[in-house]
C-alpha cells in the first residue's frame, strides 16, 4: 500500500483545534501522538510527526474522533 | 401514564413514552430511518425526532436555529431553568464550560479513580457470594451516586434523594409539572445551603472549586454554581448508572464477550465504546428557535426536537453491522456523549466508572446470566437503562 511506503517518511497528525470538543479519544488511543490541554481538548505532540511503529495507532485516533478532528498528512 | 393514547404511527404519532419505545425502540427507530428519517409528533406541544446520524449531527451543530435552552422534551414547556452549560447557548456557553471542564480531564478523573475501585469492590463483595441480584438496583446505582456525592463533597447517605429528584425530573416530571418543580425547588435549597456553608469554610470538592472559581476576576453567582451543581447531579447519576446495567445486561446474555474480557483486559477500552454506541443512554433536546430546513424537513420555531444520540449510534449508513455488538470495533465514532460544543463534560468520569465497575464485577463474578422468572425493567423517557436487572450468579 502506498500509505505504508510512504509511512517512514513524513507522516503528521494534526488536531484541528475549531472542531475538537474534547472527547479525548485521541489521547486514549494514542498517547505518544496526541496531549490533552487544561480544558481536556486535544492537540498533536510536538509538530505532530509519526514514527514508523506508531502509523497504525495514529489512524486509528483518526478513525475514532466523534468530531472528525484528527487529520493525517502525508508529506 | 396508562392513560396514554396509544401510538397508532410512530412517523406522526411517536411517543418516546411508550412502552414499546422504552422495552425495545431499536426496531422502530431502524423502520423510521428508511420510511420517515424525521418524525413528527403532534404530542408534547409538537416535537420532532430525527432518526438518522448526519441529520443529529447537523442539528447538533446548528446552535443558531436550535436552543439548548431546554434539555428534555416534555409536556409543558416549564419556565426556563438554567443549569449551565448545558442550557447554555453561544456566547455564554463556552465560558460556563470552560469553568466546569479541568473538573473532569483524564487526569483529574484518574484521581477518583481510586475511590471508584473501592466502592465497587465494596459493593461486588456485599453480592459476589449470593446466587442472585438485582445488578441495576444493587450494584450500577450506586456507583455513580457514590462518585458524585464524593466530587461534591457531600454525603454519600444523600443518595436516595439525589435518585428521588432524578426520578421526579426526568420521568415523572416529563408529564407532572407539579412534581418536576417541586423536585427543582428542592434541589435548588439543598445546594443553597451547601454554598452558603463553602462560602464560611471553603472545600476541596466541587462546591468549593465553584465558589472560589473567578472568571475575569469575578466570581459566580450563587444561581449560576446552583445550576452547574444542579446539572453534575442529575446528569452525572443516572446516565452512568443506566450504562453500566446495560453493559452487565448484554454480558449476562453474551458469554463470549465475558469470557473474552475476562481473557483479553486489553479489550476493555473497544468493548466499553461499543456499549456506549449501541446502549448509549442518553437522548437530549433542542428547541427550534429560527425557522430552517434539514434533509427537506422545515423546523417551525416553538417544537422541540427529541435528540437522539442512542438512535444516530444504530445507523447503519454510518456504522457497519449497527444492530450487532462488536466489542472489538475499530473504527467507532458513536455520538453517546453528544456532538459539538455540547460534548457532555463528564465523558471521562463516565468512561473510568465504566471501566473500573466492569473489571470488578467480572474479577468477582466471572459467570452469571439474566433471570429467567424475573422481569428486566427499563427506565422511561430521556435517559435509557434498566431499573430492575434481576440475575443469577454462579461462583
Amino acid at each position: 500500500m502506498p500509505a505504508a511506503m510512504t509511512a517512514t517518511k513524513g507522516l503528521r497528525v494534526r488536531v484541528d483545534r475549531e472542531r475538537c470538543q474534547g472527547h479525548a479519544r485521541c489521547f486514549a488511543l494514542a498517547p505518544e501522538l496526541f496531549e490533552l490541554d487544561q480544558w481536556g481538548n486535544g492537540r498533536e505532540r510536538g509538530d505532530g510527526s509519526v514514527a514508523a511503529a506508531l502509523e497504525a495507532k495514529a489512524r486509528l485516533a483518526q478513525a475514532n474522533c466523534p468530531e472528525i478532528a484528527v487529520e493525517i498528512i502525508e508529506e | 401514564m396508562s392513560e396514554r393514547p396509544p401510538v397508532t404511527d410512530w412517523a406522526t404519532d411517536f411517543d418516546h413514552l411508550d412502552p414499546r419505545w422504552s422495552e425495545n425502540p431499536y426496531p422502530i427507530w431502524d423502520e423510521l430511518r428508511q420510511t420517515c428519517p424525521i418524525a413528527h409528533t403532534d404530542r408534547f406541544l409538537g416535537t420532532y425526532f430525527p432518526s438518522r446520524y448526519e441529520d443529529v449531527r447537523a442539528i447538533a451543530y446548528d446552535t443558531e436555529h436550535f436552543s439548548s435552552r431546554r434539555p428534555v422534551v416534555r409536556e409543558v414547556r416549564p419556565p426556563l431553568i438554567p443549569a449551565p452549560p448545558i442550557t447554555s447557548d453561544p456566547p455564554e456557553h463556552k465560558p460556563a464550560k470552560q469553568i466546569l471542564l479541568p473538573a473532569f480531564t483524564p487526569e483529574a478523573v484518574e484521581r477518583i479513580e481510586p475511590r471508584t475501585r473501592g466502592i465497587c469492590r465494596e459493593l461486588v463483595g456485599r453480592i459476589a457470594d449470593k446466587g442472585a441480584c438485582d445488578a441495576a438496583v444493587a450494584y450500577a446505582q450506586e456507583i455513580p451516586v457514590r462518585v458524585i456525592a464524593h466530587m461534591l463533597g457531600v454525603p454519600e447517605q444523600d443518595g436516595d434523594l439525589f435518585r428521588k429528584w432524578i426520578k421526579e425530573i426526568l420521568e415523572i416530571g416529563i408529564t407532572d409539572y407539579e412534581v418536576l418543580m417541586r423536585a427543582q425547588g428542592e434541589m435548588t435549597a439543598y445546594f443553597a445551603e451547601k454554598i452558603a456553608a463553602r462560602r464560611t469554610s471553603p472545600g476541596e470538592d466541587l462546591i468549593g472549586y465553584l465558589v472560589n472559581v473567578r472568571v475575569a476576576d469575578r466570581p459566580l453567582s450563587d444561581a449560576h454554581i446552583n445550576g452547574t451543581l444542579r446539572l453534575v447531579l442529575i446528569a452525572g447519576i443516572d446516565t452512568t448508572w443506566s450504562a453500566i446495567g446495560s453493559c452487565l445486561w448484554h454480558l449476562a446474555q453474551h458469554p463470549q464477550d465475558r469470557r473474552r474480557l475476562i481473557a483479553e483486559s486489553g479489550l476493555m477500552a473497544s468493548a466499553i465504546e461499543e456499549f456506549l454506541r449501541a446502549y448509549a443512554p442518553v437522548t437530549m433536546a433542542r428547541e427550534v428557535v429560527k425557522e430552517t430546513q434539514i434533509a427537506g424537513c422545515t423546523f417551525k420555531p416553538g417544537h422541540m426536537i427529541l435528540l437522539s444520540f442512542p438512535a444516530a449510534n444504530r445507523d447503519p449508513a454510518m456504522f457497519a453491522d449497527a444492530n450487532q455488538v462488536i466489542i472489538d470495533r475499530t473504527q467507532n465514532r458513536h455520538a453517546a456523549f453528544g456532538l459539538g460544543i455540547h460534548r457532555c463534560v463528564g465523558s471521562n468520569l463516565a468512561r473510568m466508572e465504566i471501566g473500573v465497575a466492569l473489571a470488578e464485577w467480572l474479577a468477582r463474578i466471572p459467570e452469571f446470566r439474566i433471570d429467567p422468572n424475573a422481569p428486566v425493567t427499563w427506565s422511561k423517557g430521556t435517559v435509557r437503562g434498566p431499573r430492575e436487572l434481576p440475575l443469577l450468579l454462579s461462583a
